[in-house]
């Protein structure tokens, strides 16, 4: 047997047996040491016959090549071995709470808003503002009601001053006022907004949320109101039909005028909203009257349109089950984390209104 | 307005189920608001007879009464009336039986330790009258034989309350409501034969109307009965009344209330022996007073509308009437008034005065001027029917004469608001039915508008009374087209959405607190702003629109720890007011930041909210709403609200004179009158209104892209400086010194005491210095630390800390 195939067996068998790190130092500084074994084996090559060199030399890079990997493999093995060991040893309880967070909410009217805005977005209306002070003539003389007319007795007002000039809105509607008066028709807006009305219990508060829509062109009717309306209440309380009942009223700012209720019914103590032959009112509209039309300049011959102006806190109330009006305006915390929205959960017409 | 089908049906003749009325009143616009049967329970009260009485053993003033009640036990009822007595006819109401006035069930109950098995009952308990001494008294000759039986009629019919808009006054009478039901196509309306007044006597109280200037009359018709004898009504009249939830008071006043209700024409009687020489109409007088029949005095301003004699003020017309007048039993002679009085007219009297009544509620919605005759007549033949007497002839003193209004009305006009058509046949028989008169011009309908619509004036009202008989469920759906040519919502809008939902991710919950505030609270919060008062709050508490929002905040904050919640953020954002006009009004974000930051955790160390954690969020915010923070200059000057040493307040841009925020610690006095208990109490105020509007939104093109891939270098640098040097101006003078070469700057130590000089500090500042052309070398570096500390000790006064 040749001196290589001497050295190769003996050193495989020695390296397959447990070693450790140093062992494994000793076995290669044997072997590759500066005058290892293999080493050794290499300075040789040039006193080889000539016919016999070609094979010596290449037989002993095999056998380098092969007992430098097994060396290798079992060091990195080692390695690994002692990490592992050392991780192991690191080991903490990831069942202990994480470091604390606090969440945000978004107000259920804020959410509810929101959520009108982009209904409405989709079908081209877009937002408008008026302020929360008004004046007497664009929260009533301006809409057709004016002084000494009894429609205003359903409006329990707060003032500013004794002359009754200055007063709180007691609805959205004056942002039709403004709006028309400001631009030139066609008008296609909605505005939410807070409203005031001096009248406290358990079903009204001082201040609650309408908002106001309001579509002049040429040839808007009443059709058009109603296809508006069916599209909106469908889309907010997501379902795929709607039980919808329009019913002659009377405002001073619409002619013809109408109420509008929905269908609903109680399962199980819970509202269900397009269904059941109970009737709710949630919502008032009608056609622009020309004497509006006329106080903001616009020709009620060429133009006509609709108009209507609904809750937002009872349609919040409705959509999310909320039975207390008041509730709304008490700011207790269990209630806002309870109804109230992540911040994120924006609602968008592309990914849904609600989660 | 409460009717009931039975009334209904005195004008209607119909086939109709009381179901399907009700179905049909609400679809044409006289919304039903509650049906109630008020006879349920009524054969609870029975006549009954005293038999015997016995004074109370633990009572002076009650008895113990042995009522026979047609049962064969005598029933032991407890009574405290004087005029409880044998043999006394009255009304007994059992157990269980709910007593009109009060709506409260009668219960068997011991009355100082006697069991009363049920009440006798007075006229007040029962809504008969106003009698409340004593128990009623009914006529033995006509009750003896009826004891037992049930004191009230059976009526089957139900009270009916609809809702009346208030441009509707002709559905104020039982008659107007009829011909709506009828015009809809069920049923007819009936014709009475006006009933003639043939007298021949003279109606010989002169009645004047003044000529002045805005007298709110312009007919008064009269008419005089004599010889009457005033009593209680009959029981059909009464069973009328008390139908619709009206006490029975006395003939002469039941039957002008019945006329009232059932043709919705106010009368009013007078005794006509209480009035001096004749009556005039005229404006009333500055201090006049009278004594009206709510026995309330009245003083009055100038030119209100009175009836007056030559002794004063005997009533204010179609308002309510004078106590010296009014009709008793004893009047011998009546007077009948049928007038009409201007809706302005009543409304401002009213208004001023104060008072409410059914006359005024009809006359300030229009009562039909050409139903004084008709009224009268049936009024007063009622009156002769039931209390005899002889009339006179009607007498009508009028200023001005009443004209039909006409109008044209073009057909097509329905199509054009409803979208959907009838036939002309249609058109016609609607408007006839509701008593238009019609003539066809061509085209057009020329319409006689009925004397009892005030409502209608043009156009689209007749269209209004078209659709609503014909049925709102005949309008035509027309969906919606989803197209949009103008962006939903302004760049401001956008900035309040995005702040909103910022600020709430942030930790805080956001609420919704009223516009106003009590001006307690408001006083710590106005800063510079004057209190804006509201003249008629719900309370006083409430009293004061708000000048910021920290007043409800504060208080809602307080509430919530104390329900025991100890660290909590919320946030409002909505307007704040700095003057009573129209506009001026700022919209804000307003947050409130109290207690622990970390509070019992196993792993952060336990520390107050602080000043720096709130910057965050409104920096943070702001970032995030797309506004650069390199640029934020922060100064001292703030609200006396805020802790003076420890709030900021916050620019945009250095020279910038809006304030976008203000920061900071809550001014502890404020804790302290407030007695709100927390360990700390942060805030901040954000200023929409006052935030320039991003030129570009977030979603236009971003700027050009630009990096250096050159060497970065770290350089550190600890400067010391007095104390109320702020770092701002470090950060300004470093960043100043090379802005293409400083990339970034970094404090990251701030010391104070051991080894520095008292009133100094030492700030640590890192600095990263990046070229985009090269790689720096040491010595371009070392000319840019030797620059950063020069100009920093230059103008900040600093020292390097070698």
């Amino acid at each position: 047997m040749s001196d290589l195939k001497k050295i190769k067996d003996e050193f495989l068998t020695k390296l397959k047996g447990k070693l450790n790190l140093s062992e494994i130092n000793e076995i290669k500084s044997n072997l590759f040491g500066k005058n290892g074994l293999i080493s050794s084996q290499f300075k040789k090559i040039g006193s080889i016959a000539k016919n016999e060199r070609k094979k010596f030399a290449s037989d002993l890079n095999n056998i380098k090549d092969e007992l430098q990997n097994l060396i290798d493999y079992k060091i990195n093995e080692i390695q690994n071995a002692e990490i592992n060991e050392k991780l192991e040893k690191e080991k903490i309880d990831v069942t202990l709470p994480e470091r604390s967070f606090v969440r945000g909410k978004i107000h259920p009217v804020s959410q509810t808003i929101d959520k009108i805005s982009s209904i409405f977005s989709e079908i081209g209306f877009s937002v408008e503002e008026g302020p929360d002070v008004e004046n007497e003539y664009n929260n009533f003389t301006a809409l057709n009601t004016p002084d000494n007319h009894p429609a205003r007795d359903m409006h329990d007002t707060f003032y500013l001053d004794e002359k009754k000039e200055k007063l709180l809105r007691t609805h959205t509607s004056p942002v039709q006022i403004r709006t028309m008066l400001k631009d030139k028709p066609p008008f296609k807006i909605i505005a939410p907004g807070r409203t005031y009305r001096s009248d406290s219990d358990q079903t009204h508060a001082p201040m609650f949320h309408q908002v106001e829509g309001l579509h002049i062109d040429k040839n808007i009717n009443m059709g058009n109101l109603k296809g508006c309306l069916n599209y909106f209440i469908k889309e907010f309380f997501e379902v795929d039909k709607i039980k919808m009942r329009f019913r002659p009223s009377h405002f001073p700012f619409t002619e013809p005028s109408a109420e509008v209720d929905i269908g609903y019914k109680i399962k199980d103590g819970k509202i269900i909203i397009g269904e059941g032959d109970k009737w709710l009112e949630i919502l008032g509209c009608g056609m622009v009257h020309p004497n509006v039309l006329k106080n903001v300049k616009v020709d009620p011959i060429k133009f006509q349109g609709y108009a209507f102006g609904m809750g937002i806190d009872r349609l919040a109330m409705l959509k999310y089950g909320i039975n207390d009006l008041r509730a709304f305006f008490d700011c207790d915390y269990r209630w806002l984390n309870h109804f109230g929205f992540d911040p994120l959960d924006v609602p968008t017409n592309y990914r849904g209104l609600s989660r | 307005m409460k009717i009931t089908f039975d009334w209904l049906k005195d004008h209607l003749s119909t086939n109709l189920k009381e179901e399907k009325l009700l179905e049909l009143l609400t679809n044409i616009g006289l919304e039903v608001e509650s049906v109630e049967n008020l006879s349920l329970g009524n054969e609870l009260f029975k006549v009954a007879k005293i038999v015997n009485t016995e004074k109370h053993p633990n009572a002076d003033r009650l008895k113990v009464c042995d009522v026979n009640v047609g049962e064969k036990d005598l029933k032991k009822v407890v009574c405290g009336a004087n005029n409880a007595r044998k043999g006394l006819i009255t009304i007994y109401a059992t157990p269980g039986a709910i007593i009109p006035k009060t709506k409260i069930k009668l219960v068997e109950a011991k009355i100082r330790g006697v069991t009363s098995k049920g009440m006798l009952c007075s006229g007040s308990e029962l809504n008969l009258s106003d009698e409340s001494d004593g128990i009623i008294e009914l006529p033995k000759s006509k009750y003896e034989k009826s004891i037992g039986k049930s004191y009230f009629s059976k009526s089957k019919s139900n009270f009916i309350d609809i809702s009346i808009t208030p441009n509707r006054p002709d559905c104020l009478g039982v008659r107007g409501i009829a011909r709506d039901v009828a015009a809809s196509g069920f049923g007819r309306l009936k014709y009475f034969k006006e009933k003639k007044n043939k007298s021949k006597a003279k109606q010989n109280l002169k009645v004047k109307i003044n000529k002045e200037k805005n007298l709110g009359c312009n007919t008064f018709g009269s008419c005089l009965i004599t010889n009457v004898k005033n009593i209680e009504s009959p029981q059909w009249l009464k069973d009328k009344l008390i139908s619709i939830g009206q006490k029975p008071i006395s003939a002469i006043v039941d039957i002008t209330n019945y006329i009232m209700i059932d043709i919705n024409r106010p009368l009013h009687a007078y005794d006509a022996d209480k009035i001096e020489k004749g009556i005039v109409v005229r404006n009333s007088k500055l201090g006049e007073k009278f004594t009206a029949l709510d026995n309330k005095v009245y003083k009055l301003e100038n030119g209100m509308c009175v009836i007056s004699d030559s002794e004063g003020v005997l009533g204010l017309g179609g308002i309510i009437g004078g106590i010296r007048s009014g009709t008793k039993f004893n009047t011998k002679n009546v007077l009948l008034e049928a007038a009409y009085f201007d809706p302005k007219s009543i409304r401002n009297t009213a208004k001023k005065l104060n008072i409410d009544t059914d006359a005024k509620f009809r006359f300030e919605r229009g009562i039909d001027p050409l139903s004084i005759e008709d009224g009268l007549n049936k009024a007063a033949s009622l009156i002769k029917e039931i209390c005899g007497g002889e009339i006179s002839k009607i007498d009508i003193q009028k200023t001005e004469i009443y004209k039909n209004k006409t109008i044209k009305f073009d057909p097509h006009l329905f199509e054009q608001i409803t979208g959907f058509k009838i036939s002309i046949k249609e058109i016609l028989k609607i408007l006839e039915d509701l008593g238009f008169g019609i003539k066809r011009d061509k085209k057009f309908l020329k319409l006689i508008i009925p004397s009892w619509r005030p409502d209608i004036s043009q156009g689209v009202d007749i269209v209004e009374e078209l659709v609503r008989i014909t049925g709102y469920d005949k309008i035509k759906t027309v969906n919606p087209i989803k197209e949009r040519t103008k962006s939903t919502l302004t760049k401001s809008q956008k900035l309040f959405h995005f702040l909103q939902r910022s600020i709430a991710s942030k930790g805080y919950l956001e609420v919704i607190t009223w516009s106003f505030t009590d001006s307690n609270y408001n006083d710590f919060f106005k800063d510079k702003n004057k209190e804006i008062k509201i003249i008629n709050p719900i309370s006083s508490e409430l009293g004061v629109l708000r000048n910021s929002i920290y007043s409800n905040l504060i208080m809602y904050m307080s509430k919530n720890l104390d329900r025991g919640f100890k660290d909590l953020s919320i946030f409002e954002i909505g307007p704040i007011f700095t003057g009573s006009n129209p506009g001026e009004q700022n919209t804000v974000v307003c947050g409130l930041s109290a207690g622990k930051k970390y509070r019992l955790s196993w792993i952060d160390k336990e520390r107050n909210i602080d000043v720096y954690d709130i910057k965050k969020n409104v920096v943070q915010s702001l970032v995030e709403a797309g506004y650069n923070s390199d640029k934020f200059f922060i100064d001292r000057e703030t609200p006396n609200y805020y802790h003076p040493g420890k709030s900021g307040r916050l620019f945009l841009n250095r020279g910038k004179d809006q304030v976008a925020a203000y920061f900071g610690e809550i001014h502890p006095n404020i804790l302290k009158k407030t007695d709100l208990k927390t360990e700390s109490l942060m805030g901040f105020e954000i200023f929409i209104d006052n935030l320039e509007l991003p030129k570009k939104t977030l979603n236009d093109q971003k700027t050009k892209f630009i990096v250096s891939d050159y060497q970065k270098s770290e350089r550190d640098f600890a400067f010391i400086v007095d104390k109320d040097v702020s770092s701002q101006d470090l950060i300004n003078a470093i960043s100043n010194v090379d802005q293409n070469l400083i990339s970034n700057i970094k404090i990251f130590d701030v010391y104070e005491g051991e080894n520095i000089p008292e009133n100094q500090k030492s700030i640590a500042i890192s600095v990263s210095i990046q070229s985009f052309e090269k790689t720096l070398n040491d010595s371009d570096l070392e000319k840019i630390n030797k620059s950063i500390i020069e100009t920093v000790e230059n103008k900040t006064g600093a020292k390097i800390r070698s």
